[in-house]
């Protein structure tokens, strides 16, 4: 593997004048290579580690500005009563919290590490289409720019949920309504192309002897993952296309006055909805599965398991969609199917979970921050994927849906599983972005703090579910004051230790301890090769896979 | 691989991969026929079956089957509506009619449109209705009241542990979609 390194360097000398390119390729070079300074570089670049920044940075910003809204959400329902905000913005809070994190946050934050990731882990010199990513990424800040304005128009902005049932987000729905229909389409949009981009990259641009089951797992993830984007997202607009026809044009897709049904909103939501889901966690298995080994200084236990289970989740995620529609009046048969094909998926999440286990089983662990996230994902992630098996038991679920518990367990595999992934990739890759080192003291700060104030946040709403508190409600009964005083408290302990991570990158990109090529001793994988910070471009010559 | 022929081979791959963009958006609107054929077909949804000859089935007169009627009214909508009687036990295969009454309270032509629900849901395809006022929407001057027939019979199929059946109308308010001609049932 040193030969690319070898390469790399020298290329980086020779510039653009290398008699390796032709014509064609040489023109692009030049483009690359003379980049624009200042703002500029930024909106024309299609390079595919300034394109990763952009979304790196951008989605934390949608992060901290999700994480704001929770606070008010948490603030007022720090004590029973109606204290803060009025019952309809807590409403749109809720909604644009939900939408921001799951449009906003989580999948940008993936799409940003596939960007800077996959054509160095595969010996690309950048991603297939250079000028559709910086389209896909661009589009996104409109799209929320036009979501979060919709919250200062007249009757306010979206508040039927990020689910946006119908007939709350038809019938009874704001007119901003429309900039809500609008903004889904452009992230679907976004989504959709970044999607294809990274099934492109990885289909035609890996170097010569990366074969598909030599992939780094991070690879096979957002692979697998990009197709479901592909096959959803499309289904996502289409459900918001009828909320919008429904709503302005008369039509009657959900309206039962009309001969519609809004049951069937349900449906059409969910068959994008779950693999949804599965879309925001994908990538993280990839990620823990790259750390995990490193930090143990042991191969990855069940390589070829690992892709397989990832596999079977993507197929099995089209067959459980109405596990969240237990308690609209399917019949019995139904009920059952979704009930077993849900539990059904918790076996290759099994795997996966056995596998890491495994592969820390005898290993030479060291617990620096980036292994301290993995481990924390496997633990927590894990209590989130028994909560969704109670979840998935239909008689069960008559108690638990729409209650808090629904709420505890969708944060326990979204927070500390997906969340917690990205922070850990973040730190991984950090050295290998900025060239330097990462604060460890810092980070490990920012780990403790989140994984305290997490659980401090997130455990007990499993309780108040339990006890029968709705979710998405401004004010609550009296017996669940103490809880949630308490998960109010985590909430801001847990919102304030992000700043820690804020610190800590801004702090690395500006400089520190110089980080070699590979700072983790155990790490393995192309982008190990290359000097770090990673050069603006590389693998511009195919490296030799061992 | 030169650039121009790699070039060549992602653009191909992309269209592809674009191809599959509109065929998915198709497939969300297309659940929603494949949704009423499915319920229509498994009757899952509780919804009723159309059948416009009257029953020429042998009576059943072993059996008797209860079925209560329950009427809502959807909010924005200014009518009374209610069965005239609670409900009605009649044996499978024998025609019956039962009548609906209905007044208009606002100061205005309105149009209503009721829309029934059978539960339990899989009992919803044993329910023949040969005549409804659901099939259509009713349209009622200011202060007019009208009574509304229903002539159903329920087939001897129905599985004997079914006893009791509940037909449920909820009615809207579709004056605005009847002025804009979407009034099909
Ligand atoms: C073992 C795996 C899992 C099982 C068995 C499972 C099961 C369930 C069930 C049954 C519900 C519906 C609860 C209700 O509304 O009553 C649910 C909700 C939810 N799950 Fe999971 N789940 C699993 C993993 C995941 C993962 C990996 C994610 C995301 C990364 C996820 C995200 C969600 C979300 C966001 C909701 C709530 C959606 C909403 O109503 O707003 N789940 N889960
Ligand atoms: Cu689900």
């Amino acid at each position: 593997m040193n030969t690319a390194t070898t390469t790399q360097g020298s290329h980086d000398s020779r510039g653009h004048d290398s008699s390796e390119h032709d014509s064609g390729e040489h023109h692009d070079q030049n483009a690359h290579d003379h980049k624009p300074k200042g703002i500029m570089r930024w909106i024309l670049t299609t390079n595919h580690k300034d394109i990763g920044t952009l979304y790196l940075c951008f989605s934390f910003l949608m992060f901290l500005i999700g994480g704001a809204m929770a606070m008010i959400i948490r603030a007022e329902l720090y004590q029973p009563g109606l204290q803060i905000v009025e019952p309809n913005f807590f409403n749109q809070m809720t909604t644009v919290h939900g939408l921001i994190m799951v449009f906003g946050a989580v999948m940008p934050a993936f799409t940003g590490l596939a960007n800077w990731m996959i054509p160095m882990m595969i010996g690309a010199p950048d991603m297939a289409l250079p000028r559709m990513n910086n389209w896909s990424f661009w589009i996104l800040p409109m799209a929320f720019a036009i979501l979060l304005s919709s919250l200062f128009m007249e009757g306010g902005g979206p508040n039927f949920g990020w689910t946006f049932y119908a007939p709350l987000s038809t019938t009874y729905s704001p007119p901003s309504t429309a900039l809500f229909v609008f903004a889904i389409h452009i992230m679907g949009i976004s989504s959709i192309l970044g999607a294809i981009n990274v099934v492109v990259t990885i289909i035609n641009m890996r170097a010569p002897g990366m074969t598909y089951m030599k992939m780094p797992l991070f690879v096979w993830t957002w692979l697998i993952t990009a197709f479901l984007l592909i096959a959803v997202m499309p289904v996502l607009a289409a459900t918001v296309t009828m909320v919008l026809t429904d709503k302005f044009f008369g039509t009657s897709f959900f309206a039962a006055a009309g001969g519609g049904d809004p049951v069937l909103f349900q449906h059409i939501f969910w068959f994008f909805g779950h693999p949804e889901v599965y879309i925001m966690i994908l990538p993280s298995f990839g990620i823990v599965s790259a750390i995990i080994p490193t930090f143990s200084r042991k191969k990855l236990f069940g390589y070829s398991s690992m892709v397989y289970a990832t596999a079977s989740i993507a197929i099995l995620s089209f067959t459980v969609w109405a596990h969240h529609m237990f308690t609209t009046g399917m019949p019995v048969a139904a009920e059952l199917f979704f009930m077993y094909c849900t539990m059904l998926i918790s076996v290759p999440t099994g795997v996966k979970v056995f596998n890491w286990v495994a592969t820390m089983w005898r290993g030479s662990l060291t617990f620096e921050t980036p292994m301290l996230f993995a481990i924390a994902f496997i633990i927590l992630f894990t209590i989130g994927g028994f909560s969704g098996l109670m979840l998935a038991i239909t008689p069960a679920d008559f108690q638990y849906h729409d209650t808090y518990f629904v709420v505890a367990h969708f944060h326990y595999v979204l927070v500390t599983g997906a969340i917690f992934s990205i922070m850990a990739a973040a730190y991984y890759w950090l050295p290998k972005w900025t060239g330097n080192m990462y604060d460890e003291r810092l980070g490990k700060i920012h780990f403790w703090a989140s994984l305290i104030s997490v659980n401090v946040l997130f455990f007990p709403m499993h309780f108040l579910g339990l006890a029968g508190m709705p979710r998405r409600v401004p004010d609550y009964a009296l017996q669940f004051a103490d809880f949630n005083q308490l998960v109010s408290i985590g909430g801001f302990a847990f919102g304030l230790s992000q700043l820690i991570f804020l610190v800590v990158v801004v702090k690395c990109a500006r400089g520190g301890e110089k980080a070699p090529a590979k700072p983790w001793e155990g790490a393995e994988g192309l982008e190990w090769d290359m000097p770090s910070p990673a050069p603006y471009h590389s693998h511009t010559t195919p490296p030799v896979i061992k | 691989m030169d650039e121009q022929s790699l070039k060549r081979k992602n653009g191909k791959l992309s269209l592809k991969l674009m191809l599959v963009i509109p065929l998915m958006f198709a497939f969300g609107f297309a659940l929603v026929p494949l949704y009423d054929v499915f319920c229509q077909v498994t009757g899952l949804n509780g919804r009723i079956v159309v059948n416009n000859a009257p029953s020429s089935l042998v009576i059943d007169k072993s059996r008797i089957v209860r079925l209560q009627f329950m009427t809502s009214i959807a909010p924005g909508m200014p009518w009374t509506f209610e069965p005239v009687v609670k409900y009605v036990d009649v044996h499978p295969g024998q025609n019956t009619v039962v009548k609906f009454k209905a007044r208009n309270l606002a100061d205005l032509p309105t149009v209503g449109q009721a829309i029934p629900s059978v539960s339990p849901g899989l009992a919803a395809q044993y329910l023949n209705k040969t005549e409804c006022f659901c099939f259509n929407s009713q349209p009622l001057d200011a202060g007019e009241s009208v009574e509304m027939a229903l002539v159903f019979f329920i087939s001897p199929e129905i599985p004997p542990e079914i006893t009791t059946l509940t037909l449920s109308y909820s009615l809207f308010n579709v004056t605005k979609l009847a002025n804009n001609n979407i009034t099909k049932i």
